[in-house]
Formats: structure tokens, sequence, C-alpha cells
């Protein structure tokens, strides 16, 4: 049999988005999250900063514990009012969220801004049926009959592609395979038309030929809906293939801001090339991995200066004990304005040209 | 479906007829004779002969066991003093001490046992599921820490004193006595509240507990969280989405308790003079009236039976997860 | 790196097969159902070699590792350990061989138990081997430690007084106490965050040059199975559908799954000018191993299947110097 009758695959390639334009639709300013235990106050998120217009993805990373989950949370007014202390400002659509009544977040969850979670499994009820709960996410926010109510869930999952919708609407979330109901968290979120999608961690539990299928979706939908989307991983590969700006947390703290060619391209801050260096390449001859050494401060206790500073291999190469004493802003350290960085060292675009990039694959 | 409960009511058949074998041979052949019980202190070797005989003593245990068997299926004849008695089926036997069917005694018992049982859980499994659900949504407050602490303190004191309690102290109680559900509603229920006050008193102390323990649990979980970012009310995230899932653990002790306390709520019963199943079975155990003990474990090895089954039915229509099968 | 695999291996895996009696679903659930979780696995691992095992959730991987330590008594198939097949020993026939092969776990919190010191932990490997006099156990554990980059003064301590990637260097100086010659490992760096993934990668690779340890990896992540591994062997639903060097198995993947399961991983070199790739779709779901697809599992989601394909299972097969594709149709992407 010759190759001549063999069909050649489905492919898809990713298309880079236009430049930044629009103001913004989320704004963060000063967010700080803290929480009172037993064993003191975590102080999980820091003073962070960013906005983000319509149609825009942000992507913010970090590793675990560095803040990415509560900062979004915060978002949503999800946070328990009475063991979380959240100051700060987060405006959505011009809503300030922080301070707002249980009432008003009630109308406005869902409905300006909407969030999917790591795991689809243990996010869906598992007692109710899809349709069910995709159903109650729309009626929280209009005002229709049952029917009605149906109709949109039903051409909701079909958006979603979840194929036989009509019938897969009354199936039980463990009927799904773990992509399908993901598509069924995304169409729950998405049903109300939210200007706001966050999206945490959402690929994390799925397989790579999955998540592949689920990046596209949700690129697909911020198109057609224009939403913007804070898109929170831990995976620079996801960072490269989804995001137009980033965000790199480390400690309750954003230490990198920039558009993603930028960051990844030409980062400035030695923890985020630590990240680099840190992850296998999948072309060209292997390099040798420099991890960063240690492992992420508590929260409990964020170290004095720059809370990086212990694990920092450059901490000698600034002046005096500023990183240990100095907590840095996170400004604009190049010629371009909009690439943020929050570290005390001089000329850090050399630093990373003639150091770094060499020892990256 | 169907042949699921099929299959499950064959093993209970033979779960309860390996009761009666394992609770027959238990009573009937052990080394004291309840001839002699019933003889009393003025007793002859004749008349204990004969007492013997008219019990069925005197045959050998195998066909002891197979008359028993025999009267529960088809039913059978006594001979007491000469005078022979028809038994119907289902017979188990006669009172040693009582003169009437076993069967007569235990009907007559257990709608006392079932109401009070039925009523009491009914109070209790609403308060300690409320009082439960608030403690756990005010986690760490003063009305969870009042709940939680009325709970340990109610569930120190001993089951007869908080009874004895109700009966001496709460007199604005109508006096407590049994009549039939079916004949008078009204006086059924007065007689029945102090029962029942005390009864689910102390069980929603246990049950505020439990549903708190597991609705803590439930409130923590990630779909609490979905269906909070979803903008539905407060109220709908924790009685629709939070309490649905928190009650599949507590049926399971709603089970488990109420299968015990079907078997005989014999403090309740005693101190508030209603003659249920515990009562008989007290009075059967101390007369050592071996009929109507047998009598009284093979009923509650049926009810057992039939609430385990109940108890898996509902748990698949509470979690369509759980598939019968 | 390449490696002579021409000599005796190692290990050999021979027709490998693992099925799982589960309950049946129908209502009369007389006849009895099987996941075949690892169904037909051929795969061999030199002397110092490092096989990679890949694969999405599911497809047999940790089942596999698990039938090579012999956690598990295969249902069919062999598996040769320096020529002895080991598939049905009994556990006391076993006991050399439990020392030689070691297993590492994913889960460094659940794995070590919470109430043993780590030198309690460490010490009962080395006693279950008798490894080492017991006078001489605790400076082998601290040399353990050492080894794995743990501080030796620490083996007092408990596995809650350690960060996540501290627990897993514990985990690997256990399996080193046996001084095994192969080292399963399942998942070791899946939990693990990038940096501290990096930092215990580098580890397992230190050891591997030092003492000469011949590993079978298993990864869902495709860029530390490429950096760590010299050969690479791809499973989907309990068979390896492509097993070859890695370089070739990266480059130039023959088997349509291979194919579009490399084209799925988002890479991060889009940024840095490399042109993206074109990322095959695939349709629908991996189907249930309880009722795999008949002849070719993949044929449910590939894009050549043709109708020899649902009728004939196909073989592993060497297209390629050292590379064995298991498709009728194997063949590098065009275009
Ligand atoms: N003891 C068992 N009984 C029944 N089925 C089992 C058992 N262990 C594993 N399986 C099934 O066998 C298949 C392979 O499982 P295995 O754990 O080997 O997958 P895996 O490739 O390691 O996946 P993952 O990437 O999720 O770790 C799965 O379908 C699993 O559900
Ligand atoms: N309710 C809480 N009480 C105390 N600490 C918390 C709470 N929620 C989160 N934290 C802490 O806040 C920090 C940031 O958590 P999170 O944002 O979830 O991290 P990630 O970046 O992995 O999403 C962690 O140290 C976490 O332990
Ligand atoms: S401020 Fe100092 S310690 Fe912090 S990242 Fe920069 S160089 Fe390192
Ligand atoms: S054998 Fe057929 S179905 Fe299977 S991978 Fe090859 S072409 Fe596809
Ligand atoms: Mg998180
Ligand atoms: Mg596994």
């Amino acid at each position: 049999m010759s190759d001549q009758t063999l069909r050649g695959p489905d492919t898809v390639v990713r298309t880079p988005r236009a430049a930044a334009t629009g103001e913004a639709y989320l704004e963060v300013s000063d967010l700080r999250v803290q929480f009172p235990t037993a064993d003191g106050t975590v102080d999980a998120v820091q003073g962070l900063s960013y906005s983000l217009p319509l149609g825009r993805t942000l992507a913010i990373v970090g590793e675990s514990g560095s803040g990415k989950s509560v900062s979004s949370m915060a978002v949503l007014g999800l946070h328990d009012p009475r063991g979380t202390r959240i100051t700060g400002s987060i405006k959505v659509g011009g809503k300030q969220v922080v301070g707002m009544s249980a009432d008003e977040l009630r109308r406005y969850r869902g409905a300006d801004a909407a969030m999917i979670f790591q795991d689809p499994q243990s996010s869906l009820h598992p007692y109710f049926t899809i349709g069910d709960q995709i159903m109650e996410s729309y009626r929280a926010h209009h005002k229709v009959s049952k029917r009605v109510a149906k109709a949109q869930a039903i051409d909701m999952l079909g958006r979603v592609g979840i194929p036989n919708p009509q019938r897969r609407i009354s199936s039980y979330p463990h009927e799904f395979s773990g992509g399908m109901r993901q598509r069924a968290m995304i169409a729950m979120a998405l049903v109300n038309d939210p200007k706001l999608l966050i999206a945490d961690e959402p690929t994390t539990a799925l397989d790579v030929t999955v998540q592949a299928q689920i990046l596209d979706l949700i690129g697909d939908l911020q198109r057609d809906f224009g939403s913007a989307v804070v898109f929170i991983t831990h995976d620079l590969g996801v960072v490269a293939e989804v995001a137009d700006d980033v965000l790199v947390m480390y400690a309750g703290n954003a230490v990198e801001h920039g558009p993603v060619g930028k960051v990844l391209g030409a980062p400035l801050h030695p923890y985020t090339w630590g990240l680099l260096e840190s992850l296998p390449a999948l072309s060209g001859e292997p390099a040798p991995l420099h991890p960063i050494p240690g492992s992420p401060p508590s929260l409990l206790d964020v170290p004095s200066g720059c809370p990086f500073h212990p694990r920092c291999e450059f901490r000698d190469r600034v002046g005096g004990e500023r990183c240990t004493t100095v907590h840095p802003d996170l400004v604009p350290r190049t010629a371009d304005t909009g690439r943020l960085s929050r570290c005390h060292l001089v000329d850090p675009d050399r630093v990373y040209q003639i150091e770094i990039l060499p020892r990256l694959p | 479906m169907l042949l699921y409960i099929l299959k499950r009511v064959v093993s209970a058949i033979s779960v309860v007829v390996v009761t009666l074998v394992a609770s027959f041979a238990l009573f009937f052949l052990a080394p004291t004779d309840p001839a002699g019980t019933i003889c009393g202190t003025r007793c002859n070797a004749d008349r204990l002969a004969e007492i013997r005989s008219s019990l069925g003593l005197d045959e050998p245990p195998i066909e002891q066991i197979g008359g028993y068997m025999k009267g529960i299926l088809v039913g059978r004849d006594y001979t007491t003093s000469g005078v022979v008695q028809h038994c119907d089926a289902p017979c188990l036997g006669y009172s040693y001490t009582l003169g009437q069917p076993v069967t007569k005694l235990l009907a007559q018992a257990l709608p006392v046992t079932v109401s009070i049982v039925l009523g009491g859980a009914v109070v209790y499994l609403f308060f300690g599921v409320l009082f439960g659900t608030l403690s756990a949504q005010r986690r760490g407050g003063t009305l969870d820490r009042a709940l939680i602490g009325s709970s340990i303190v109610i569930n120190s004191i001993p089951y007869f004193v908080v009874a004895v309690l109700v009966a001496l102290y709460v007199t604005v109680l109508p006096h407590s006595e049994y009549h039939p559900l079916l004949s008078n509603p009204l006086l059924w229920a007065s007689g029945l509240v102090a029962a029942w006050l005390t009864l689910g008193l102390t069980n929603a102390a246990a049950y505020t507990r439990y549903s708190r323990a597991s609705m803590i649990e439930s409130l923590g979980q990630d779909f609490v969280r979905t269906a909070r970012s979803k903008g539905i009310s407060e109220r709908r995230v924790v009685y629709r989405h939070g309490l649905r899932a928190a009650l599949t653990p507590v049926v399971t002790i709603f089970g488990i308790d109420l299968a015990g306390q079907l078997t005989g709520a014999i403090f309740t019963e005693q101190i508030f003079g209603l003659p249920g199943i515990g009562v008989l079975t007290l009075r059967a155990f101390n007369q050592y009236d071996l009929p109507v003990l047998m009598g009284c474990v093979l009923l509650g090895s049926v009810v057992l039976v039939v609430m385990n089954l109940v108890v898996d039915i509902v748990y698949t229509v509470l979690d369509p997860r759980v598939r019968l099968g | 790196m390449t490696t002579d695999t021409t000599g005796t291996p190692l290990l050999r895996l021979d027709g490998l097969q693992m099925h799982f009696p589960i309950k049946g679903d129908g209502l009369l659930a007389r006849r009895k159902q099987w996941v075949r979780a690892v169904d037909g696995v051929d795969l061999t691992l030199a002397p110092g070699e490092t096989l990679g095992l890949v694969g999405e959730s599911g497809c047999g991987k940790s089942t596999t590792a698990r039938l090579i330590t012999r956690l598990l008594e295969p249902t069919a198939g062999r598996i040769l350990y320096e020529g002895t097949d080991i598939a049905h020993l009994s556990q006391r026939r076993l006991r050399p061989y439990r020392r030689e092969i070691q297993l590492i776990f994913q889960d460094p919190y659940s794995s070590l138990n919470p109430r043993h010191t780590v030198g309690t932990i460490v010490g009962t490997a080395l006693r279950t081997h008798d490894m080492v006099p017991r006078s001489g156990e605790l400076k082998r554990v601290q040399e353990l430690l050492e080894l794995v980059g743990l501080n030796p003064e620490h083996y007092n301590r408990y596995p809650h007084e350690f960060s996540g990637g501290q627990r897993q260097r514990i985990g690997i100086a256990r399996a080193l106490a046996a001084r095994p010659k192969v080292i399963v490992a399942d998942e070791p760096v899946s939990a693990l965050d990038v940096s501290i993934q990096a930092q215990v990668m580098n580890l397992l690779e230190n050891l591997r040059k030092e003492l000469g340890i011949a590993f079978v990896f298993i990864a869902h992540d495709l860029g530390v199975v490429r950096h760590f591994c010299d050969r690479v062997a791809v499973m989907y639903l309990g068979r390896v559908v492509e097993e070859g060097p890695r370089d070739a198995l990266y480059e130039a993947p023959q088997h349509p799954y291979t194919q579009a399961l490399l084209s799925a991983v988002p890479d991060i070199g889009v940024v840095r000018g490399i042109p993206p790739r074109r990322r095959i779709r695939l349709s629908g779901d991996v189907p249930s191993p309880v009722d795999p697809p008949s002849g070719c599992r993949f044929r449910t989601r590939c894009w050549k299947a043709q109708d020899i394909c649902a009728i004939q299972e196909p073989q592993l097969d060497e297209r390629a110097p050292g590379q064995q594709v298991a498709c009728h149709f194997a063949a590098q992407l065009t275009g």
C-alpha cells in the first residue's frame, strides 16, 4: 500500500496575537492577602499590581505556594472573609471587588468574572448532573425558566466540543473523561459570558494531548467572547503557547512582568533565569541543568530584603548588603518600560545575554 | 436493580437462618434447664419430666430445631397439660411464662418500639443535622462552641440519667403511655412525647457532632468553591452543595443506629413504661423465657439485614457514583 | 550517549502481561472482565543504561514498574533478570533480586513512613538486605544521606521535617542502600516544582554516572525523559508502540501516536525564535483498557488508519537502526 492513500494529520499552528490595545478591564493594585494562623501570619500575597485589557491573556507563573491561586481567588472574592485579611484594590470592569458586600459579590461572581480550576474531577459536584450544574450557573444570573436554561446549557456544551450535548447534559461528572470534565467546567464558567476568565492550572491534571485540546479551546473561546484571561500555570511551555503577558511570582511577590517574548526570551530577574535553566529542552543538544539551590521560603517568615536572596547566585554582585536589607521595587530595569523586574542587579540584560543565554539549550 | 435486590434478599435470608440456628444452639442446648426454672422450688421428677416433654426438651436437638423451623414455615401443634393447641405459621413457639404465642407478643411490642424510635429519629435527625450544619458554617465561632460544648455535656451524662431526669422533671409533658396510632393518633403522640424528647435530645447531641464533622469536610471540597464562584447564594452553596455531599456518611451512621434502636430501646421503654421490644426482651431474659428470647433475637437479625439493605439502596439514591452490583 | 546493546541485557521483558480482574457491569455479572493494564510488553535494558517509559495516564507505566520490581505477579510473559526468569518466583527466592532491583515512587509524601526517622527508614533497607554489620549501620546511613545531598546529621529527623524535594532524596537514599543494579523510578520528579525537579534530576544523573546503575525511568513529561534517557519507549493502552534511541525517537518519530504526543508538548522554544511546530490534533479519548479496539489499539484516533489496522495487530518492527515501531504504515511525518 502506498503512502498516497493515507490521510495527513489534522494540525494547527498557533498564530501570535496583535499587540495590546484598549484599557484595562482587570486592574489589581497593591493587593495584599494575609491569613492569620496559629503559627503566625501567612503573607501569601505581598503587594501585587497588574492590569489586563480585554482580549488578552496574562499568564501567572511560579512554584507552588508562590501565591498564584490566592491572588486569583481574591479577584473572584472567594476567600473566607473571617480567616483572611485583604487590602489593596481589585477593579474588574470598574467595580471594586475588595470590600464588596456578600450580595454584591454574589451578583459579580460568575457574571463579570468566572474561574476554572485545576482538578475538574473534584471541582464538579459528584451528585449533580453536568446539565444541572451549568443551568444553575445560568439561572443564578438570569431570571429564566428551566427550559430556557437547559437550551442554553446544551448550546454551551456543544460550543466547548462535547459531542451529543442533548444527551450528555444528563450525565454525571464521573461518566465523563478528564478532558470532557474540564470542557464542562469551561462551559459552566462561560455560560454567563463573563468578560474575565481566570483559569487556575486548568490543564495540570490532564495528559498532554488533552491539554493541547483544552488550550486550543480556551484560545478559541477567548477570541469568540473577547474576554480577558488570567492563566495560572507552573509550566513555562504552556506559558509560551498561551500568554500575551507574563507575571512571574516568587514567595508572594511579582518579581518580573512583561510581554511573553521578553520574559521568556530575555528575562531580567535571577529567579526567572533559574527557572529557565531548570527546564530540560525538547530539542537541541541536552544541556546540563542549573537548578536554583535550596527551596522556596515559608510565607510565615519571608526573608528580609529581596525574598529571593537566600537562593540567589547574584546577590554578591550587588553592592553593600542591599539584597538582604532592601526590598527591591518592581520597576523597568531597561529602556523598555513594558518590562518590569524586582531586582537590584545592575544591567541585568547584559548579565543574561553574556552569562545565562549561552548556558541555555 | 431488581436482580440485585433479589440477591440481597437471598443473602439476608441466609443470614437470618444462620442466626437462628446459632442462637438456638446457644440457648436451648445451654447447660441450664429451663424446665427446672419453670418447675420452681416445689418440683418433683415427674412434674419436671412432664414440663420437659411439653416443651419438647426431651427430643434430640436436631428435631427440636427442625420443629422450630417447621413452626415458622407452616405452623405446628403444641401439647400443654394434655391440651393440644395449634400455632399458626409463622410460629415462634409459646412463651413459657405468659402462655401466649411469641408472635403475638412481638406483634404487640414492635409497634411501640417503632413508634418511639422513628419519632425520636425525626427529632434527632432534624436538630442534629441543623445544628451540625450551623456549627460547621460558623466553625470556631460562639455558636459553634456553644453547640459543641452542650453536645459533649449531654453525651457525657449516661443515657438513663437523662431519661430519668426527663421523666421526673419535665412534668409539663403528657403522661407516658402507649396508645395505638390507628385508634387515636393524638393520644399516641402525646403518650410518646417524653420518650421522643429523651431519645431525640441525646442522639441530636451526637448527630450534631457527626454532621458538623461531615459538613466541615464537605465545605472544604473543591466543588463547594466552584459553587461559590458561580455566584449562587451562600445558603444555596451550603445547603444544596455542601449538605448534599455531607449527608452520605451521616446516613450510614443513622442506618446502624436505627437498626440498634429498633431491636429495643431498653432504657427509654423501661423508664417511660412503654411495653416495647426492649422490655419484652429484658423480661424474657430474666425469666429464662427462651422462646420469647429467641423471637427477639430473630426479629433483631431481620431488622439488621433489612436496615443494611435500605441503607445501601438509599446510598444509590444519594450518590450516583455508587451502582448496585 | 550511545549504549552497547549487543551484549546480554540486564533485564528483558518478554510478552509481559498484567490483566486485573474486575467485576462485570452486566446484570448477570458471571462473565469476568479484565483490565488489560499491560498487554504484551517487550523491552530490554542493558547494564548502566537508562530506558525512558512515556505515555498518557493509564497506559500501564506504573503497572510495568510494579511488575519489574515484582510487587505484582504477571498474568503472562517473562521477566528475565540476568537470564533468570523472575516472573513467578516465590517471595523467598525473590529476595536477592529484590535487593538488586529497587523502586522509587512518585509521591514523596506518602511513600515514607511518617513515624520513622530518616535513619530508621534508610537503616531498615540496609538491614533487610544485610548490607552492613549492625555496628556500621549509622555510618553507612550518613554516607547515603550525604550521597543524596542531605545533611548527614539529620538522620534522626522525621519525614515531615523535610521539603518535597528532600523527601524524594530520602526515597532515593533508601533505594541506594541496597546497592541495586537497576532502579525503576516511577515519576520520581513529577510531584516537584521545576527548580526542585532539576535538582533531583541532576542528583539521579550523577548517581547513575558514579554508580553505573541502570534506570527504568517513567515520566509523563517528555522533556524530562529526553534529558535523562538513552532510549525511550512509548506506551499506549498497555503496549509499546514505539521504542528507540532518544534522538531518533524525538527527531524522527515514526508511529502516529508518538508524533501526536510530541507535537502536543507545549514548547518554550517558540519564544526563542524556533518556528512553532504543527500540532497534531487527536480526536476523542483513549479507549478503555477493559475493551481495547481490535487490531491496532490506536486506530480509533489515528488519521492513517486503514482496514487492515482493525484486523491485524501491528508488531514492533525495526524501521531504523535500533528504532522499533508497531504500525502498519510507520513513516516519518512529511511536510
Ligand atoms: N489493581 C488494579 N486493579 C484494576 N485495575 C488496575 C489496577 N492497577 C492498575 N489498574 C488499571 O490499569 C491501567 C494502567 O494503570 P497504570 O497505573 O499502570 O497506569 P500509568 O501508565 O502508570 O498511569 P499514570 O500516568 O496515571 O500513572 C489503568 O487503567 C488502571 O486503572
Ligand atoms: N486559607 C489559608 N490559610 C493559610 N495559608 C494559606 C491559605 N490558603 C493558602 N495559604 C498559603 O498561601 C500560600 C500561597 O498559596 P497559593 O496561592 O495556593 O499557591 P500557588 O501559587 O501554588 O497557587 C501558600 O503558602 C499556602 O500555604
Ligand atoms: S535583588 Fe539581589 S538577591 Fe534579589 S534577585 Fe536581585 S540580585 Fe538576587
Ligand atoms: S497500525 Fe494503522 S491504526 Fe495503528 S497506528 Fe499504524 S496506521 Fe494507525
Ligand atoms: Mg495553586
Ligand atoms: Mg503511574
